[in-house]
């Protein structure tokens, strides 16, 4: 997902830099001459013999620290679930809203990591797609230990043990599921909107916001045309680009964007615009006229998985943390407010119960979160959404091109 | 020994040049030249064509920010050199706190700034959504996701760098060559025309410098304020190393902009070089 120019960015370019940040730098400089005269070297890892895995962890030792890098919005603000693993382990955790887009964040990371430098994060969340699938196959993502994961094996659903992008969870625990639909302002727009089609409505000339990244988009050109991503060829992102296209130039779009498409349309900037779906209940909540849909064409569903990257000092503990948010209790908590899809369904019926007890407005809300299709879909829910494609670096050299033609034009 | 003293004292400077500099750029034009991908690895297969195809690829976006950077440098100049002027000759004893007033919205980060110009500038924020409601402006009237937004942008971003320098040469010209000028019957306008101005070249020029270059290259005001087709050579620049991870291109067409600039400098100089500039201001 991109993220970019949030109010966290934006902190983080008015704080002022630590040391440690000044060194980090120095670090990519001197990872910047390594890409000199003799060229770059691949780092295509090995798949780790099961040895190395266990050898790695037994070197390991709890340190009772641990460093969280996160996207913005994604951790009740009073940080209720981190204070709670401190209070139960004793663990100090810092916890930094650092990720804005995946693209971006392995842009930066890959030559700290390629000059085999630490990050300075024990976890990083990242979305399945190009960037996750370069951070594993370039080993920069840590073989986990699959000893210490019970809350996981206990209560993660079905789904979140199987994915096709880390078999076995070899590398990776999921945080949240989110779904890419429609989200528009019903101050602007009257009508009950339902399809995929708003988006290329005349009406809407100048009023339509995309989004800027290259998969998320692409899937919405697929959709419409009724391709299914995940199946696509190279024939299906030409269609898509050509749609796409005559989109821009019908001037129905008004700006891609990244992750300020919610401010745009909770403004009015934009009428509709592609969403995610968790964004916009938050945006709900705090009382603003934004409503948000999954197209009867379909939508996407995409999870941002916890990884531990090289060189991370803390490990021993990042395990820890990560297993501790597949409590039920606690991936409650953490639901309530980031209101994505969580990986433990036992949340659904924590927050029946929750409500049961609460009163008025509380009880209403909780009710709402818990029957909603968005944060516990069903089967057939599923169903209705599709899957990121699957791209080759040599795809994704043709892929990338056909979309930010459009994007960046 | 004391024959190199001055070298040695100026080795310092010579090493960071050469460190923060030098070696970068020569890292850069290294990059390129190769070929390869970001699992891979890349090579140096010394392919030239990728200029050719960077090039090819991006001019809309290369002319683009010229063009932006242009109109930009031009409007800071037109609203800038008044500024400046007033400040010189009619600041008196408060030049100071004029200066610091002038720089005070600086000490706020620059992403932040362009940030609440988005806030201010929204379709139906604080000043449209007023203008609007009081029927001023039809509704669907709009200045974010423009070129207008973008150089606009660009220009409140930089105007400081335009105006300090002039300020300076402005504030050297001494008052009483004005007032012989008028003895010798001149009007104002023409004391203005034949003293003033040509004395303020040099802050002109440096001025043009300081503000042409960073406008033309920026990206970040054609993220935040621009729209569909106001991407700029900066945004592709980025993309190109952080999104696709093709640092040949991204590397290629770094250089290419530095080239166009250097080039540009170079002509600029020729035309309204320091020569010709103190040439000006001697006639």
């Amino acid at each position: 997902m991109n993220r970019l120019h949030t109010p966290a960015l934006v902190r983080g370019m008015t704080q002022p830099r630590t040391r440690r940040d000044a060194f980090r730098l120095a670090g990519l400089s001197a990872a910047g001459l390594a890409l000199a005269a003799c060229g770059v070297q691949g780092q295509k890892a090995a798949p780790a013999k099961p040895d190395a895995v266990k050898d790695y962890w037994a070197k390991q030792k709890k340190n009772g620290k641990v460093v969280f890098a996160n996207w913005p919005e994604y951790m009740p603000e009073d940080h209720g679930p981190l204070k709670k693993f401190q209070q139960e382990t004793g663990i100090s955790y810092e916890y930094k809203e650092v990720i804005n887009e995946n693209a971006e964040f392995f842009g930066k990371a890959d030559p700290v990591l390629r000059a085999g430098q630490s990050l300075g994060y024990d976890i990083v969340v990242m979305t399945n797609g190009i960037q996750l699938q370069h951070m594993i196959e370039l080993g920069y993502a840590v073989a986990l230990d699959q000893t210490k994961m019970p809350n996981f094996q206990a209560n993660a659903g079905a789904k979140y043990k199987e994915r096709s992008y880390d078999p076995g969870n070899v590398h990776t625990m999921p945080f949240a599921s989110g779904v890419t639909g429609i989200a528009y302002n019903t101050k602007y727009v009257k009508d009950e909107l339902t399809s995929i089609d708003a988006l290329f409505d005349a009406k809407y000339e100048g009023r339509v916001g995309m989004m800027a990244d290259a998969q998320e988009i692409a899937n919405f050109g697929m959709i419409a045309l009724g391709i299914d991503p995940e199946k696509s060829t190279e024939d299906d992102w030409k269609k898509a680009g050509e749609k796409l296209k005559a989109q821009r130039e019908a001037g129905l779009v008004r700006k891609y964007y990244d992750q300020n498409y919610i401010d745009a349309v909770s403004k009015g900037d934009v009428w509709l615009t592609m969403a995610w779906s968790g964004d916009v209940f938050q945006r709900q909540l705090a009382g603003e006229p934004v409503k948000f849909y999954v197209p009867e064409e379909g939508g996407t569903i995409w999870t941002d998985n916890m990884l531990i990257p090289k060189g991370a000092a803390n490990p021993v503990d990042a395990m820890a943390l990560m297993d501790f948010f597949y409590k039920p209790e606690i991936a409650a908590e953490l639901d309530e407010y980031i209101q994505f899809v969580t990986p433990v369904p036992a949340v659904q019926q924590l927050l029946k119960e929750k409500a049961g007890t609460a009163t008025g407005e509380d009880k209403q809300a909780l009710l709402d979160m818990a029957e909603s299709p968005l944060m516990f879909p069903t089967e057939a829910d599923y169903a209705k959404l599709r899957n990121y494609t699957k791209l080759t670096t040599a795809q994704e050299q043709v892929f990338n091109p056909i979309f930010q033609s459009i994007t960046q034009a | 020994m004391r024959r190199l003293t001055p070298y040695l004292l100026a080795l310092p400077s010579w090493m960071w040049l050469a460190i923060f500099l030098v070696v970068p750029l020569a890292a850069m034009a290294s990059v390129s030249l190769q070929t390869g991908n970001v699992i891979d690895g890349f090579v140096m297969t010394f392919s030239v064509s990728n200029y050719g195809d960077a090039i090819g690829g991006y001019s809309t976006q290369l002319v683009r920010s010229l063009l932006y950077g242009g109109c930009a440098t031009v409007a800071m100049l037109l609203i800038g050199y008044p500024v400046a002027y007033w400040i010189a000759f009619r600041g008196g004893s408060r030049k100071s706190v004029y200066l610091f007033l002038l720089l005070l919205p600086f000490f706020v980060s620059f992403v932040l700034r362009t940030i609440s110009w988005g806030f201010l500038l929204a379709d139906d924020g604080i000043l449209f959504g007023t203008l609007k409601s009081w029927g001023l402006l039809p509704a669907g009237f709009h200045v974010l996701a423009t070129a207008f937004a973008v150089v606009a942008g660009l220009t409140y971003n930089w105007l400081p760098f335009m105006i300090l320098p002039i300020y300076v040469a402005l504030e050297r010209v001494d008052p009483r060559v004005v007032e012989a000028a008028q003895d010798l019957y001149a009007t104002r306008g023409a004391a203005f025309r034949k003293v003033v101005l040509p004395l303020s070249l040099p802050g002109v020029f440096a001025g043009v410098l300081m503000t042409f270059v960073p406008a033309t290259a920026d990206p970040i005001n054609a993220q935040v304020l621009g729209g569909t087709g106001n991407t700029m050579i900066g945004n592709i620049i980025q993309t190109e190393y952080l999104v696709n991870n093709d640092y040949p291109t991204a590397s290629a067409l770094s250089f290419t902009l530095m080239a166009v600039l250097l080039v540009g400098i170079f002509v600029y100089a020729r035309v309204l070089g320091t020569e010709n500039v103190l040439e000006a201001a001697a006639r």
